[in-house]
């Protein structure tokens, strides 16, 4: 009996299984190597991320050491100080107000940073957008000029500019508009103007992203609909900006909430924000757990404001969508 | 990938072979105050030892403790402040290197023997000392300017032209000595009259920074909280500044070159602790610093600016420096707690 000729059903079998015993190599291959093209990056936040990240949240329930560090023993210490303060004066505890007043101060001014950013940047986009396509490099790449220089330098430029002693003040004087120095430096206005001045790039180019695809054609098919400009401002243009403007809101947001030279230079360090406080923790005052307990107590509220801003906003792009 | 990864390994392992000690035995590394070394010193060092110095610096005495104390920093000597020799060598991380028994201790002035912060001198040689206290515009300010009152309760031409350094001990310890009370105080009552003047003397301040000479300078402020090198050097570019010796009291410092526990270049650290106590040598770096540095015989080789400067010369007149030692960490806690209010 030859069995070449045709096939046995142990033989289908047998193929059959060969076959998907290829097709699950294929597979595994496949998540092989995406398991190794993925590597790369999950080794780096894994090591420079999660890593530092865990040691922060231990630390935070740990005592403060003496001199700096931390000692070995739990303690919820961290976290009860942020809301609860033993009184100074007599040792009762109650509720305090101290490290709440620096985050929503911080939290404030990060915001108005941010719309103040987002009305300068809008415009801006726009402007860039609507430019012959051959010119947008050009101006994307004044916006992008300033990164060319490092932050402190800049930070330290506006210093100089708007200074008592400054190219404002003394041109102000100079016309004779004023007589004494208009006190600009060492202001919330400061730090709100320098807040603006290094992140609007991170608003603009978002902004850009989303404007550059927009469809001129609706513009004008709104207009030849006796659309007013305002309308197509918010129903057309608003809605299609709508993911450039939460990515540019939330790049500039969440760096100006954590900045730390632009209040120091600017803001002429007598109110703490949240990052000098937790700087502060780990120097003069020699409490880690406590700088740890604020740092992801400021990770938190970033990241819930975040889920909630997006999910709002993705509500919002669909219900126009 | 596999020829790849061994290359990129030993990529590395060459790498960290040519960071390593390669040539330990003529090698130094310091780790010192930024902008606090004279250059010239180092090379005078270099040549007359053969040996190369490698320099790095920090900024504040944490700074230095934390990373330190993490170990295997490579550092051989480092410049603690006063009382973070004392908290250095009660953590043990500095070695006794005897420098009492060095053949130029001798030129050590006795005054600086025995201090509270290494009685005897086992661990640490002086680098530099100087006092903190404040700076004032006389073509601003005509008055006294002796006294604390003008920063916490200044007069009319000197309200919001102040610039405090932004320094918890400094700046509570200036409003201690302002109300007569002990330094490293945990009486509460003191203290909440301590915390109440800072909060309104506040109002009166624009700044709280360490940049004291470009703040005096820039003509931000017409008075700062000062290092008196600091207040010599602002001076130099506004001729009316003066430095006050406030008659309440004032803060003074030392800064000590001292050893690692373990470092890898002992016997080189040996050499430099020896080496910075030549009168020569210790004035390069006073000429350098803008401080005076406690070795006798150094003045001969100093500028003849700094012998005669107001900053480093004291009036007869004036209170002792006031050397704090390091405070409790139940008191180190209430200051926190002070300190967070005032800057809320």
């Amino acid at each position: 009996m030859t069995q070449s000729s045709f096939i046995t059903p142990a033989q289908q079998a047998e193929s059959d299984a060969k076959l998907a015993a290829a097709k699950a190599q294929t597979d595994a291959d496949a998540r092989r190597r995406r398991l190794q093209l993925l590597s790369p990056s999950v080794l780096l936040i894994g090591i420079f991320g999660l890593f530092p990240l865990t040691i922060t949240l231990i630390y935070s329930f740990l005592s403060p050491g003496s001199y700096g560090g931390v000692t070995w023993e739990f303690s919820t210490n961290a976290y009860v100080q942020f809301l609860f303060e033993a009184d100074i004066f007599d040792d009762t505890l109650s509720f305090s107000t101290t490290y709440l007043s620096i985050f929503s101060r911080s939290i404030g001014l990060a915001l108005v940073a941010t719309v103040g950013a987002l009305i300068i940047g809008f415009p801006t986009a726009y402007f860039i957008a609507s430019k012959r396509p051959e010119q947008r490099n050009f101006w994307l790449f004044l916006i992008t000029l300033p990164f060319w220089t490092n932050l402190l330098i800049r930070t330290y430029a506006i210093l100089l500019i708007i200074r008592d002693e400054g190219i404002i003040n003394l041109g102000l004087m100079g016309v004779g508009i004023t007589d004494k120095p208009i006190g600009i430096l060492y202001t919330d206005f400061a730090v709100f103007m320098g807040l603006i001045y290094s992140y609007l790039p991170f608003m603009v180019l978002p902004l850009y992203a989303s404007l550059e695809k927009l469809d001129f054609r609706l513009v004008e098919a709104a207009y030849d609909l006796y659309a007013s400009r305002f309308q197509v401002l918010r129903h057309i243009i608003i809605p299609m900006a709508k993911p450039g403007i939460v990515a540019g809101c939330i790049l500039v947001f969440i760096p100006g909430l954590g900045a730390y030279i632009t209040p120091e230079l600017l803001g002429g360090g007598k109110d703490l924000m949240i990052g000098n406080l937790i700087a502060l923790q780990f120097g003069g005052s020699r409490n880690w757990p406590f700088g740890s307990a604020a740092a992801l107590i400021l990770m938190v509220v970033v990241m819930l404001s975040l889920i909630v801003y997006v999910r709002h906003a993705g509500k919002g792009g669909a219900s126009h969508g | 990938m596999k020829p790849n990864k061994t290359n990129i390994a030993a990529i590395l392992a060459a790498a960290v072979a040519m960071a390593g000690p390669a040539w330990a035995e003529g090698e130094l590394n310091i780790y010192n105050w930024g902008n606090y070394t004279s250059p010239e010193m180092i090379e005078r060092f270099e040549a007359k030892y053969d040996i190369e110095v490698n320099l790095d610096g920090y900024d504040s005495n944490e700074t230095m403790l934390a990373k330190v104390r993490e170990g295997n920093t490579g550092y051989d000597i480092v410049v603690p402040s006063d009382s973070t020799v004392a908290i250095m060598i009660e953590q043990n991380l500095l070695e006794e290197v005897k420098p009492n028994e060095m053949e130029n201790f001798k030129n050590m002035d006795p005054k600086w023997v025995d201090v509270y912060w290494d009685p005897g001198r086992n661990y640490s040689v002086p680098w530099q000392w100087g006092t903190t206290a404040f700076t004032v515009d006389t073509a601003v300010y005509s008055g006294d300017i002796h006294t604390l009152a003008l920063m916490f309760d200044p007069p009319e031409e000197l309200k919001g032209r102040i610039n405090m350094l932004n320094d918890m001990p400094e700046v509570i310890n200036a409003g201690l000595r302002y109300k007569g009370f002990d330094r490293c105080n945990s009486n509460k009552e003191e203290l909440r009259e301590v915390t109440e003047l800072l909060i309104n003397a506040k109002q009166y301040w624009r700044t709280m920074d360490y940049a004291t000479i470009e703040k005096l300078t820039s003509g931000d402020v017409d008075l700062s909280q000062n290092w008196n090198g600091a207040a010599m050097r602002a001076r130099a570019q506004r001729p009316t500044l003066q430095y006050a010796y406030p008659k309440e009291g004032f803060t003074g410092w030392m800064d000590n070159a001292a050893v690692l526990k373990g470092a890898p270049n002992m016997e080189n650290a040996k050499l430099f602790m020896n080496f910075i106590m030549e009168p020569e040598n210790a004035a390069l770096i006073s000429n350098f610093a803008r401080y005076a540095n406690g070795i006798i015989g150094s003045e001969e080789f100093m500028d003849a600016d700094m012998i005669s400067a107001p900053e480093i010369v004291m009036p007869a007149d004036a209170p002792t420096p006031d050397f704090v030692r390091p405070c409790a960490q139940e008191v180190t806690d209430l200051y926190n707690r002070i300190w967070t209010k005032v800057k809320e």
